[in-house]
């Protein structure tokens, strides 16, 4: 047998001319290239890249449509268990899912399921999408707290099933993670708002402006005639690593940088009015894709310098392949290996160095991965303008605090029950980061399925069945 | 959007708006603040609740003009709307049941010092105030303040109206007379609200202040709002606004609040309405 052909190239902006703005990187296949890509995929009887995808996407069915140019019939294949695939499909470890599980992937490389997700998500974006079947209106009110995939996917579920669906967030514009944090050039928020637009059609109604817990609690939502309360809160509690000179100016959270950059647009000061401070010499610490995306982001503003400093070694970086490789050609050095002590700062009070020490990889720990730990006398300094945190973030822990009988573990997340959502207290759910800690957008997104579907179950009870 | 029902104009600086935000005032507590954009390019800021009524499902702001969105605020109009208001943030403040505290305001701090002062009066706690500017044309909510006040001191730095100094001065000088409050209440600039800490300390009196610094989302979200408090980083917009002003490191707040300050001057010149020279 011939050996097969590799996966099909996504073409990609040049990476020297990238740098200099925030346009998208990936620039989607063809139709050409995603027919012949499309066309490596055996169609296996017992596919196993459907086990591997936590909505389970029924796989060989969308790419068989899609290889008869049944272009609408696919992406609404994709759609009845996904329903943000223009987002997946830039955005999922694919590597880590379904790619991970593809046959082709024992002896070559596996099929580019994403990128055939995402050239299906944006052919349906140009040639409109297929009219929506909604069931005809129950009468009844559910409250969604939080508008990012968790939130928006679990309204439109209810909404399609005739549900009255309001969604409370507190920034100004919905899409939670999606919108504030992951940057233009990965996933444009033109995307974003597209989907937000859908789930508006639906006849969800979107309150911006709402904080849960201030503007107005859970016990008010049910007093204003909420028959169920879903909360999709996210994980969005920054962390610091409590090290001298962290207060310094120029040291930013991972979350405060692609905030001020994505959701306020400082990228485009003095057009759009929040600032800042974007250094020559940036250090970002960590090494998940919030740390990928600090740092490109660094680079994009105009970094001569735009540094990954990690504890541990290439292979425990937990971003994904597609974004490390990404930096890489874009220039950003990485520093294994070092972890900062301190941070030092100018007369001013302006970071100017970072202090580091050398480490070593010990025996595994809890998660698997060997444990760093420090060579006494090893350290060093960086000269940098600025340090950007991106450790990970935490659920908010206010609103459990603060509602009756919603219980949380110590570190923030919910308690739910997986198979439902049901939290600890009567008529409520919640799902996504708020509960697992940071995940990713897809398993939000199921968690918000998931959830959609036990309330309409409890909803249906006579909200009996608790 | 929040429509804008009442504008008032205090000082050449300083105006009062009152405006429709139902959520805010079903829930607004003093001490508690706000945060607005006032267009879609927009920055947020974060204001005080100076005032609020529940029956009207309005609040009230009060905000000095001291750069780009202060001054796009301060062009809008009644019947204008602010593009996105959210709250109430922040924790409620703290406030005795009773006994003597003395507020002190400054500047536009009077503000925020103003709906602590009716709510302690509401309680029966004695209220001595303490307000200044840096003149008697700059002076904010004079009457106001009278109302929810046993005594009401003024201080202006140049002596054209009441005591000719600062608040904190006039602190110092009713302290050593004998005063003995349980409590001293401070808002103001950075400089003002430390040196009332400098003041209050040696006499051992337990002095509430309320930090300002740069916020973004005010949630708890972003970090930006870092204080050092008691060697402790606090987030303001969820830990705060209110701290034991003895704990607060000062040096480090008045540096953060200056961090972005070429870029404040840029962003004022591009605009038209504000004396820059772009059009809005
Ligand atoms: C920079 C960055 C890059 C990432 N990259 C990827 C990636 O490449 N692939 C991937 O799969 N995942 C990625 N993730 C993770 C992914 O974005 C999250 O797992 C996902 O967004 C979680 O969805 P969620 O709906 O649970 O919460 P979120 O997206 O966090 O949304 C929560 C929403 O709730 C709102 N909210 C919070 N509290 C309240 C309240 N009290 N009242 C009202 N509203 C409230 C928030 O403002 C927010 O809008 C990334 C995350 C970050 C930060
Ligand atoms: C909890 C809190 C309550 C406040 N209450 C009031 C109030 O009731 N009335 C009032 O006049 N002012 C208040 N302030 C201060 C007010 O937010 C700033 O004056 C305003 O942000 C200035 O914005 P600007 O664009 O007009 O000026 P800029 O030119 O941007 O800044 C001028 C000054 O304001 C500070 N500042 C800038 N951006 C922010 C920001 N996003 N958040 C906080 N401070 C910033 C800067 O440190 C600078 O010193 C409060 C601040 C906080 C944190
Ligand atoms: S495992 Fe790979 S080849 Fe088989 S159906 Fe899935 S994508 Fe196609
Ligand atoms: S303003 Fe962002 S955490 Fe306080």
């Amino acid at each position: 047998m011939s050996k097969r052909p590799g996966r099909t190239p996504m073409p990609v902006a040049d990476p020297r001319e990238r740098t200099k703005n925030f346009d998208q990187v990936a620039l989607g296949y063809t139709e050409e290239m995603a027919l012949t890509e499309a066309s490596r995929c055996l169609n296996c009887k017992n596919p196993q890249c459907v086990t591997g995808c936590p909505v389970a996407v029924n796989i060989p069915a969308f790419i068989s449509l899609l290889k008869e140019k049944k272009f609408r019939e696919a992406i609404d294949k994709i759609k009845e268990t996904n329903s943000l695939p223009a987002v997946c499909g830039r955005v999922c470890p694919q590597e880590h899912q379904c790619e991970e599980k593809c046959i082709l992937g024992r002896r070559g490389e596996p099929v580019a399921i994403g990128r055939l997700e995402r050239f299906l998500a944006d052919w349906e974006a140009e040639n409109g999408r297929s009219p929506t079947k909604k069931a005809p209106p129950k009468g009844k009110k559910v409250a969604i707290v939080g508008s990012g995939p968790a939130g928006l996917t679990c309204a439109a579920d209810l909404a399609k099933l005739g549900y009255d669906v309001t969604i409370f967030e507190s920034l100004h514009a919905p899409g939670g993670v999606l919108i504030y944090g992951i940057p233009e050039f990965r996933l444009p928020k033109a995307v974003v708002r597209r989907e937000v637009e859908y789930v508006k059609e639906l006849g969800v109604d979107i309150q911006t402006n709402v904080v849960v817990g201030r503007s107005i609690t859970i016990d008010d939502l049910f007093e204003r005639g909420f028959e169920a309360v879903f909360i999709g809160t996210g994980a969005g509690l920054p962390m610091f690593m409590h090290i001298p000179g962290e207060n310094l100016n120029g040291v930013y959270s991972a979350n405060e940088w692609l905030t001020r950059i994505n959701l306020m647009k400082a990228y485009k000061f003095p057009e759009f009015d929040t600032p800042i401070k974007a250094g020559k010499r940036v250090a970002v610490v960590g090494a998940g894709n919030v740390a990928m995306d600090a740092v490109r982001c660094a680079l994009r503003l105009g970094a001569e310098k735009a540094m990954i400093l990690y504890r541990r070694g290439r292979e425990e970086m937990p971003a994904r392949a597609e974004e490390v490789e990404n930096a890489e050609q874009e220039g950003v050095e990485f520093h294994f290996l070092t972890n900062p002590v301190r941070i030092i700062g100018d007369d001013k009070g302006w970071v100017k160095a970072v202090e580091c020490i050398r480490m070593e990889l010990g025996e595994p720990d809890k998660s698997g991965r060997r444990r760093p730990i420090p060579i006494k006398g090893s350290e060093f300094t960086i000269d940098v303008d600025t340090v950007i945190m991106a450790l990970g973030t935490t659920p908010n822990p206010i609103l459990s605090r603060i509602t009756p009988g919603l219980k949380a573990h110590d570190w923030g997340g919910l308690i739910t029950d997986e198979t439902t959502g049901r939290t600890t207290r009567r008529a409520v759910w919640a799902g996504g980061d708020a509960v697992t800690g940071s995940a990713t957008v897809i398993l939000a997104m199921g968690a918000g399925r998931t959830a959609a579907q036990d309330i309409h179950r409890y909803l249906e009870s006579g909200s009996k069945d608790w | 959007m929040y429509q804008i029902l009442k504008k008032r104009i205090l000082t050449p600086q300083t105006k009062l708006v009152v405006v429709r935000a139902p959520y805010v005032a079903e829930k607004a507590e003093p001490g508690q603040f706000v945060i607005i954009r006032v267009r879609e390019e927009g920055e947020r800021i974060p204001l005080t609740i100076a005032d609020y009524s529940r029956e009207e499902g309005t609040i009230t702001l009060v905000f000095q003009e001291v750069g780009l969105t202060t001054k796009l605020l301060g062009l809008l109009e009644e019947g204008d709307a602010i593009l996105d208001l959210v709250g109430p943030l922040g924790i409620p403040a703290q406030l005795p049941e009773a006994g003597v505290v003395v507020a002190v305001g400054g500047g536009v701090g009077v503000a925020p010092v103003y709906p602590k002062c009716k709510e302690m009066t509401k309680r029966g706690v004695r209220v001595i105030s303490i307000i200044g500017a840096r003149s008697k044309d700059l002076l904010i909510l004079e009457d106001e303040m009278r109302e929810v006040s046993e005594e009401l001191h003024i201080c202006t730095d140049d002596g054209s109206k009441g005591f000719h100094g600062f608040v904190s001065e006039k602190l110092k000088e009713l302290l050593t007379g004998g005063l003995k409050p349980d409590e001293v209440i401070a808002v103001g600039p950075l400089p003002m609200m430390r040196a009332t800490c400098e003041v209050t300390k040696p006499f051992g009196i337990k002095t509430w202040v309320s930090m300002n610094p740069i916020m973004v989302d005010g949630t708890g979200m972003c970090g930006a709002c870092r204080v050092t408090v008691g060697g402790e980083t606090k987030f303001c917009c969820v830990d705060g606004p209110m701290f034991d002003g003895h704990l607060v490191d000062w040096a480090e707040a008045i540096r953060r609040a200056n961090m972005y300050r070429d870029e404040e001057r840029v962003a004022l010149e591009r605009c038209a309405g504000c004396g820059g020279e772009k059009h809005v």
